[in-house]
């Protein structure tokens, strides 16, 4: 018994492992701030996850403050994001669109108030 | 076999600090470095609990526990005042 | 924004006291005597003072057919949370980038605030897309890899399998 959850614990470090890499590399490498925050958000949620409930698997006594852990950042993660996009937009860095202005259906909260100000 | 995982492992995160910390210095705009902050945030909570592992210490996994809130509750700050509603 | 249905204050209240003993459980990850006495206490007291916050739902929550729908809902988004990153690993790793983003809109149908929320929060950890903003009941949502612009299909693609849940639960 004692042996499978090790193997699990083990694996869910390396997938972990694996997915921080990928989200510090997606951070790197997009080229605006909302595809950034689009990998820096969703891989390292999982990538933390993993890590941290493998701990929890290889030391079955920690396993209860482990998902403590893992909830938090369940929970925390997704909202940090959101609060940034909104702010990122409210200060008019609009995003990279390859297709086009008509791909950017938010543009229209903001172009009543723009059109008041230079009015 | 469990030694050598562990520390394949850290070395994965460690690139990936690595990485977030050059987008933290290159970023061109602020709300870019708080993302990066943002990332670096839970790959650091991640390698304290990792390193709780390792050393046998739990008391580092309270210590991950409340730099996650604190960097939680700096990035929400943060992207208020990007906004200009502080 | 007008809420269709608020919780009474003594749902909230022992809701509120429920989950911060809870959460206090799993702090101290034991069940001593004197922890357990100091806990219920200390729930007790914070719940007083702040259970106005928690205003999710009502405790019709706890009838069994809402539990199991809670479970499915936990297992469609960690399929959809495996998903997304998977997806993402394939975007990141490619050399070409093969994104092609936009921010695109759509209805909800749920009416609590709690729900939009829980729906905006998932909407962020599934393939490509996290929530920009909410304005009353119009979602924004930045899409990596825009497949339709139309509101209808936009939430056919995104939001419908979490949303589908979502009704029956609040």
């Amino acid at each position: 018994m004692n042996h499978i959850l090790e193997i699990i614990g083990l694996v869910l470090l390396l997938i972990g492992g694996t997915f921080l890499f990928l989200g510090g590399l997606g951070i790197l490498r997009m080229p605006d701030t909302y595809n950034r925050l689009q990998t820096g958000t969703k891989a390292t949620t999982l990538g933390g996850m993993s890590v941290i409930l493998g701990v929890g698997f290889l030391e079955p006594d920690w396993l209860i403050k482990t998902l403590v852990l893992v909830i938090f950042i369940a929970l925390s993660n997704p909202i940090s994001s959101h609060a940034l996009a909104r702010a990122n937009y409210k200060r008019k860095n609009y995003p990279y669109l390859k297709g086009g202005k008509e791909y950017d259906k938010y543009r229209e909260v903001y172009q009543k108030e723009e059109e008041e100000e230079t009015a | 076999m469990v030694q050598i995982i562990i520390y394949i492992s850290l070395g994965l995160m460690l690139t990936g600090i690595i990485f977030s910390t050059l987008r933290f210095v290159f970023g061109p705009t602020a709300a870019d470095r708080t993302v990066a902050l943002d990332t670096l945030t839970t790959i650091s909570m991640a390698a304290l609990v990792l390193l709780a592992l390792v050393y046998k210490r739990y008391i580092y996994i309270d210590i991950a526990l409340v730099y996650g809130v604190l960097g939680f509750i700096g990035v929400l700050v943060i992207a208020r005042y990007l906004e200009g509603a502080l | 924004m007008e809420k269709t249905q608020t919780p009474s204050r003594t749902a909230s209240f022992i809701l509120a006291w429920l989950i911060l003993f809870l959460t206090w459980l799993m702090f101290t990850s034991t069940f001593a005597t004197q922890e357990v006495v100091t806990g219920l206490i200390t729930s007790l007291l914070i719940a007083l003072f702040t259970s106005r916050f928690f205003t999710c739902c009502n405790l019709s929550i706890f009838s069994p057919v809402k539990l199991l729908y809670l479970i499915e809902y936990l297992f469609v988004f960690l399929w959809a949370l495996i998903v997304a990153n998977l997806d993402v690993a394939r975007r990141v790793i490619s050399p070409k980038l093969p994104i092609n983003p936009g921010i695109v809109k759509f209805k909800t149908k749920l009416t609590t605030d709690f729900s939009k929320m829980v729906l905006a929060n998932s909407i962020t950890l599934t393939p490509g897309t996290i929530s920009v903003d909410i304005i009353d009941d119009t979602y924004y949502i930045h899409w990596i890899d825009v497949k339709s612009l139309d509101p209808e299909e936009a939430k056919k693609d995104i939001a419908d399998k979490f949303e589908r849940i979502l009704l029956k639960i609040f």
